[in-house]
Order: structure tokens, then sequence, then C-alpha cells
């Protein structure tokens, strides 16, 4: 780091920092679903990246039919991030029926089953919409960026999806620690047989959290869309990294998750800058890797009695 | 024909499964394909030491390691060096700005033969890194996650980590490795063509003993006392750690065990394609040999080989012509294993080869598993674990 | 110190705390060679929690646990086994998918190293001493059959067999009656007093009958403390013990 200065280092910072930015968005949401389904019912959702792209594609549908519109270019996002929710849960809803539910407590079978459903999701967006990426319109308002200083410039679709990204967080937190809905996940998750037997319907909020887990990768999925183009096999790169991030922040703690979506995105970021993209990926998965044989529960992890 | 088939099928592997094997290698395939299709099976079969690897330590051990591709890899590149650095010989590279170097290695500016190459052109010396390295690497991997008690899934998403750190440094390195194309034109061993006919079928007949010599080796590692622990420590790891035992060392060996097999079966890969490359070590190739392993049974030692065969010439009739139906297919194919079929097709075989046996047969086949007090003796769970 | 040396197992100041959550509070407690020991207690008094700590499974915040004047704190899991400390789980845990001769040769002490167990031959000596076993824990005629197909009780027994073929110094029992029928209970207790003959047996019980039946020194755990110690019938008046256990 030599050749830098000072001034120079603290604004490459600050710009790697929010560079990375849109990538701890995008993991954060990711991670979010898939630490939810596995800590709810112990199930590798492989397909996870795929229910991403099913957003990204609902929200490029948005893009070429009503942003076409006149006058909603500007606005179309506001529809596309709930359609791409919708429509990822939808698929989740019905992925849980047809093939997770008979897997329960076989985690390593679900990866292997949902492996082979990423496949067949990856041939089908192919089948729909083509091998070449697509892209959507970027309102407007997101193309522009802020400049608080000559050096530093922050682009604005990032800071958009960080917003996103955090509202949506909030409500995971608000639904599984506040609403009456969570309780019954957080008692399905703590003991299972106990909550059937006090009448909370553990199949049901199966389904519900298989397909919210979902559903938020479809927010993921929207948010992608703001900063790369699309494709078929989208999700599968980002699905390692997800699930570094889930076992790295210690399944099962929103907080955990949260952080070391944090710090996988900004220190990949960061040595992108140093040492080119390659090499900072290699790092930072081996970093984590060594966090992790360290403190194999992860980050946040509460020492249970039992 | 009633007795050959209680032979056949007792236990996970007995001789008679692994001696069928070896006559369909040895003597029905030859017979049947021409030379091109004997070294399609060829490349198969080294698929196979893959799968045979992980239905012992997936199968039996039950640790599912998504990283195979990283053993198979260090094998296969191990013999590729070897091999490059004999095709860049000086004469032949004469037209490059450093004679005496692999193409790639000119072509990204490098005028030197980097320090980790030069062993390599000894073939005593890249014989025992084949056999070694492998091992040794999955050594370090399992020492530090199984003495950290890093288990099942855990260890499943960190393997997987690996494989795609693995590929992307040997894409990111491509001076020193060959990059995305990987090691390739190679022709010669010792001056000896390998591309010519009689090379093809005397390295597929090489390639079919070492399985068969691998098999062997599985099958008697899986009959002594340590192939029962392996079982009972797939079912009650805390019981097994309570009896005695240091788990993790055991986890460590069957996982050496089953990159050592992988490594051969890269190795065999390089000498029979004439080529290595990192598509044969991340995620997707490496998920690849567990649907090898979860097809043909992951209880069995030949269903990996089978396993291997059929959904790889399955894959390339398929894929030629319908390269979109393929995709579906394997994807329901990975689906139905696990929800219908979870022991594979040994396990139809299995139940198919025990309707075909007369009840004298039956008796006489309980009164040997009694006196010899089931030796390893392997029937499916009988449930479904559910914690 | 000096105490240590005449006890088989000795048990000093034992703390462990989960987030705080004391499980095990001060603990001292010590055991005669040949002893067996009942320990009672209401639900969450630490008394699995105490096995686990001995056997190694739980690891002690604070104190020691000395057994033959060795630490057993820091040693590793196997290694507690290897010193002669044999521990039964409370749920039956066994090999299911192996036979019931696999299960008891699987607990056989020798081969228990990787190469030791790949070296490992089935001879005489083993041979006879898994029938020794096998009539002890009443399934000699069943060696053949898968263990997953016994009985909850004969489960039990099979578990109990995988540790006397280790001839342990000292067991300890994690409820080994739950969910056994009377019978099944009464051949339990007399194979536990014929296997309490010459080593030192730890039993956590709930069932009052089987405890009096078995004989011996009573612990009363209560919230990761002692709460009191002394044979069954003196304990029966101790208004603490009542209080907080017998009571209800």
């Amino acid at each position: 780091m030599s050749g830098f200065s000072t001034q120079e280092l603290l604004a490459i910072f600050a710009m790697q920092g929010f560079a990375g930015v849109s990538f701890f968005s995008v993991l954060l949401l990711m991670a979010l679903g898939l630490a939810i389904i596995y800590g709810q019912m112990r199930v590798i959702n492989m397909a996870h990246g795929e229910f991403m792209v099913i957003g990204a594609y609902a929200t490029y549908l948005c893009s070429i039919t009503l942003g076409a519109l006149p006058g909603m270019t500007d606005y179309y996002l506001f529809f596309a991030i709930p359609i791409a929710f919708g429509s990822a849960f939808l698929v989740g809803y019905v992925v849980e029926i047809a093939l997770i539910r008979h897997l329960y407590h076989r985690p390593l079978d679900t990866l292997l089953a949902t492996w082979g459903l990423a496949l067949i999701m990856q041939q089908g967006f192919r089948s729909a919409f083509g091998a070449r990426e697509v892209s959507v319109l970027v309102p407007d308002w997101l193309r522009g960026s802020y400049r608080p200083t000559m050096m530093i410039d922050i682009p604005l679709n990032g800071i958009a999806i960080l917003v996103l990204t955090l509202l949506v967080t909030l409500g995971v937190w608000w639904f599984l620690y506040r609403s009456r809905w969570g309780l019954r996940v957080r008692c399905t998750t703590a003991n299972r047989d106990m909550s059937g037997a006090v009448g909370i319907n553990t199949k049901r909020v199966d389904r519900v959290t298989f397909a919210l887990g979902c559903g938020i990768a479809g927010i993921a999925g929207a948010a992608f869309t703001t900063i790369s183009s699309t494709g078929p096999t989208s999700g599968s790169l980002y699905i390692v990294d997800t699930f570094l991030v889930v076992v790295f922040g210690g399944a099962g703690s929103l907080v955990g998750t949260i952080a070391s979506a944090f710090s996988i995105a900004q220190a990949q970021s960061l040595m992108e800058f140093f040492l080119g993209s390659s090499m900072a990926k290699v790092l930072t998965l081996l970093t984590v890797i060594g966090i992790l044989l360290l403190r194999p529960e992860g980050l946040v992890a509460s020492k249970v009695r039992r | 024909m009633n007795r050959l088939f209680s032979f056949f099928q007792d236990r996970h592997a007995g001789l008679g499964s692994i001696l069928l094997l070896a006559i369909v290698l040895m003597v029905v395939m030859p017979l049947v394909f021409d030379i091109y299709r004997l070294n399609l099976a060829g490349r198969y079969l080294t698929y196979a030491f893959v799968a045979l690897g992980l239905v012992l330590c997936w199968g039996y051990g039950g640790i599912l390691s998504l990283g195979q591709g990283i053993f198979f890899g260090i094998g296969g590149y191990a013999m590729a060096m070897f091999l490059k650095i004999e095709a860049s010989d000086p004469e032949s590279t004469s037209i490059q700005t450093t004679p005496g170097i692999p193409d790639f290695m000119d072509w990204n500016r490098i005028t030197e033969l980097p320090w980790f190459w030069v062993p390599f052109n000894s073939l005593t010396f890249t014989i025992i890194a084949v056999l070694v390295l492998p091992a040794a690497f999955a050594f370090l991997i399992g020492f530090a996650m199984f003495k950290r008690r890093v288990s099942g899934v855990y260890f499943a998403i960190i393997t997987q980590a690996l494989a795609v750190v693995l590929t992307i440094l040997i894409i990111g390195q491509q001076g020193y490795t060959g990059g995305i194309n990987g090691i390739t034109d190679l022709r010669t061993l010792m001056g000896w063509d390998i591309r010519d006919d009689s090379a093809r079928y005397l390295l597929y007949y090489l390639n079919a003993v070492l399985l068969i010599g691998c098999l062997l080796i599985g099958r008697w590692v899986l009959n002594c006392k340590y192939g029962r622990i392996l079982t009972a420590l797939r079912d009650k790891e805390e019981r097994v750690r309570f009896s005695g035992y240091d788990v993790a060392n055991f986890k460590v060996f069957i996982f050496c065990l089953a990159a050592f097999i992988s490594g051969i079966g890269g190795a065999m890969f390089t000498l029979q394609v004439g080529f290595m490359s990192p598509s044969f070590i991340g995620i997707v190739p490496s998920i690849e040999f567990v649907i090898f392993a979860a097809v043909g049974g992951r209880l069995s030692l030949v269903g990996g080989v089978y396993g291997a065969l059929l959904v790889s010439f399955a894959k390339t009739m398929f894929a030629e012509a319908y390269p979109q139906l393929w995709q579906f297919l394997i994807g329901a194919v990975f689906i139905l294993v696990v929800l219908v079929l979870p022991y594979g097709l040994a396990s139809i075989y299995g139940r198919f080869g025990h309707r075909m046996r007369t009840p004298f047969e039956r008796w006489l086949g309980d009164r040997k598993a009694r006196s010899s007090a089931s030796s390893g003796g392997f029937q499916e769970p009988l449930q479904e674990k559910r914690p | 110190m000096s105490s240590n040396t005449n006890f088989l197992l000795s048990i000093e100041n034992l703390t462990v705390s989960f987030d705080g959550f004391k499980a095990i509070e001060g603990l001292n407690l010590y055991m005669d060679e040949s002893e067996l020991r009942v320990i009672i207690g209401p639900n969450g008094a630490g008394k699995t929690t105490l096995l686990d700590m001995i056997c190694g499974k739980t690891r002690a915040s604070e104190g020691s646990i000395k057994f033959r004047g060795k630490e057993l704190t820091r040693m590793r899991e196997h290694r507690i086994v290897w010193e002669g400390v044999g521990r039964k789980f409370q749920t039956p845990s066994i090999y299911e998918e192996l036979s019931v001769f696999d299960n008891l040769e699987a607990s056989y002490p020798r081969g228990r190293s990787v190469f030791g167990a790949l070296a490992f031959k089935r001879d005489e000596e083993v041979l006879l001493r898994i029938n020794e076993v096998a009539k002890e824990i009443q399934l000699e005629t069943r060696l053949d059959e898968s263990a997953g197909l016994l009985s909850h009780g004969q489960k039990q027994w099979l578990e109990i067999g995988m540790l006397l073929i280790q001839d342990p110094e000292l067991l300890m029992l994690d409820e080994p009656v739950a969910g056994m029928s009377v019978s099944e209970r009464e051949e339990t207790a007399h194979l536990l007093r014929k296997i309490a003959k010459g080593r030192s047996v730890i039993v956590i019980e709930h069932d009052m009958e089987f405890v009096a039946s078995l004989g011996g020194k009573v612990t009363v755990l209560h919230q990761g403390k002692i709460l009191a110690e002394g044979d069954m019938q003196t304990l029966k008046q101790d208004q603490r013990v009542i209080d907080v256990y017998l009571g209800h």
C-alpha cells in the first residue's frame, strides 16, 4: 500500500466500502432467507440462488411491461419488489409441498435434492428467457451518485439497495420477534414436538417459513437487478458465499448473519482493490474457513445446555 | 443360476459382485465397444474412483464431501504436469520466446520453470505425488475439521468452498497452471505415445485393474473392525467416542482413503484423456461425483462404479441429442434418487436378487451368516434416523 | 490434596455455567472403590450434567475431577474411557444398523486406534468374552440379530453390555430403567447388583423403589449442589429432601 497517500487510502476505503455495500445487501438478503430456513428446519437449500433469480426475472418482466408504460419508468420498481417477493414465495410454497417436506431431518439429502431442483430451475430459466443475460431499465433517480468530497463517489443505487435491505431486515426481525407468527416459528425451532402438542400447526409453519425464506431471496433478486444483469446461472454464483455467511454468522442468529454478511462483503470489496477480484475471493473464503475452524459455532452462538 | 445370485449379492460388496464387475470391465466392455467408446468408458471409470471414495466416506462414514473434485484434480494435475514438461522439450517448443517450458507459461511471459514444477521432471516423483498429495491434502483438511468437530452440513459446505477456492486459484494463476483451459496437448509418457489405439487399450486395462484393486482395498477396510466402527460412527457418534475411540482419527482416515483413491482416478483421467482442467475440480463436477455414488447406491462399493458408468453414458447420449432435456433429467434424477431410492440402484438389485433365491438357499445363506457371526453384514438402516 | 489419593473418584469445587446459568455449582463428591452410588434429584438438578462432566462431554468452568488421582477435567473423552470410566446414556445408545454381536465387538477394548481397528483379529478370546457378556445381559441367543430389532429394555441391556465388555472401574448409568416394564426393572436391578461387585457404579434414577432395591449410598442433588447424602432410609426422613424432591 506504499504507493498511496493517507488521504487517497481513506478515499479508497470509503469508496470500496460503499462498493461493498451493494454486495453486502444482496448477500444479507440471500442469507436471511437461508438462515431462517436452515435454522427452522435444518434444510440446506441449494436452490436458494435460483429463487433469487426468480425475483430478478420477475423484476425484469415488470421493467419491460410496467416500466414501458408512459411515466412508469421511475416507479415500476415499487411494484416489482412485492411481485418479486410474491413469485419467489409462491414457488417456494409449492416446492415445500412437493419436495422439501419429505426430507425434514435429512439435511445432507436436502442438499442433494435441492441441487437437482436448482438444475431444473436453471434449465427452466434458460428455456423461458434464453441463455443471454438480461438487464432492467434502471430508473433515472437511481443512476446518479452522491459526492461528499472530490474523491469519493457513491452510487445512488447502492444507497437505495441498502435502504431496502435494512427495511427487509427490520421486517424479518419484527416478524420473528414481535409477531404471533414469529412466535410460532421460534417455538417450532426450539421444540417441534412440544409445539405440535400445544396446538401449533408445525407443518403450516414450516411451509410458510420456507416460502418466506424464498420470498426474501426474491427481494434479493430485485435488488440484484439494479447492480448486475441477470442470467439463468446468476444465482449459483452467490450460493457458496451465502452459505458461508449463514454458517459464519452462527445459524439462527439475526445479528450474527448481519455481522458476517457485512464482514465478508467488506473484506472482499476492500481486498479486491489491492489484489484483484480472484485473489480477494480466495483470501476471503480461506479466512472465513479458518475462523470457522477456530469457532465452529459461528460468530454469534449461545451455549446451550444439552 | 440362483446360486450365482446369492453369491453375488451378499453384503456391501461380496467378492462375487467385484468379480462380476471385473468381468464386465475387462471382458464384456472391450468386446462390445470399439476403441473410441472404450476410451470413453475408461474416462468414466476414472470418475468411478471418486464415486468409490464417496461410498466409503459418505455412505459408510456419513461424511459428505462436496469437494472431492479437489483430490481428483490434484492427482490429475500432478500427472498432467509431468506429461506437459515432457511435451515441452526445447525442440518442439523452439518457436517460443523461451523454449523448453510449457506453452502457456511462455504466453504469460514466464521465462523459467516455476520451482514447484521442477520436481515433476521425474516420473518417480510424479507417481509418488499422485499417490501421496491428495491424501496429504485430505489429511490437512480432515485433521483441522474433524478435530474441531466440524461435521455434517458444515463439512459439506466448507469442502465445497475449498473446491471453489482451488478452482479460482488455478484459473487466476494462468501462468503457472494453464488457467481455465487447463494443461492440454499431452501426447507421450516417457516417449510412449498415449494416444494410439494400443496405448489406449493398455491404459484402459491398467485403469480397470487399479479400480478393482481399490475396490478390494475398500472391501477389506469395511470388513474389518474399522468398518464396523465407521458404521457405528455414522449412527451414534457419541457412543463411539465414549466407548474409547478417537472419533476424529477414524474420520480423517476414511477421508484420506477416499482422497487417495480419487487421486489415482484423476491421474488415470489425464493419461487417458490427454488433458486436465479446472472444470473437473469445482462445484459442479464435485457434486456430480456425489450423484454417481447416490445413483449406484451409497452403500454399495460396486454401485458407485455402475453409477458413474450409467450416468456418464446417459449424459453423453442425451446431452448430444437433447442438451436441454439433459439438465431437466439429471435434476430429476437427483430428486428421485433422494426421495424414492436413497440407497440407489444397488438396493433394487439387492431386493430383486433376494427374491430370486430359493427358500433352501435363503436358509443356507442365513445359516452361513449365523456361523460367521455376521461379519460386517450390512442391511439398509431399519428406519430413517429422526433425532 | 492428600485426601484425594484415598478415593477412586474425588470431585472438588466443580462448577459449570452455561451463559451465566450455573448447572453445577461448587460441588464436592467422593466415591470409594467398589461403591454403588445413586444420584437422585428433581429435573434440572444437574444430574446428567454431572455425568457429562465426569466423562468429558461437558467441560468444567472451575474445580477438579480426579479419578485414581488423575485429573479428568482436561483429558480428552476417549482417554477418560481408557482410564476406566464407562458411561451409559439416558436413551439407549446402540448401533441399530449393526448386529448385537457387532455392537459388543465394536466396544471391545482392543483395536481402539485406527490402525489397531484395521489389524483387529476376531480370535477365540474375543468370541469368549462376547459370549460371556451376552450371557450376562441375557442376549446370548440374539447375537446375530440386528440391534434395532431389540425391545427397549433389551437395548438398554445391550448398552450396559457394551460397557461391561470394557470392564470399566467406574460405570455411570443414566436412568437405566426408564421406560422398562416391572419385570425388566427387577432383572435390571439384579444385573446392576451383580456388576457392581468389584467396580464402582454411579446410577441416576427417578424410580424410588428401584433406588431402594439397589441399596448403596444416595446423593440428592438440587440446583447444581448437593442437598443431602446418606442411605435411603435416613434421607426419607430429611425435611429438605422431602421439600424439594420426595414430597410431591
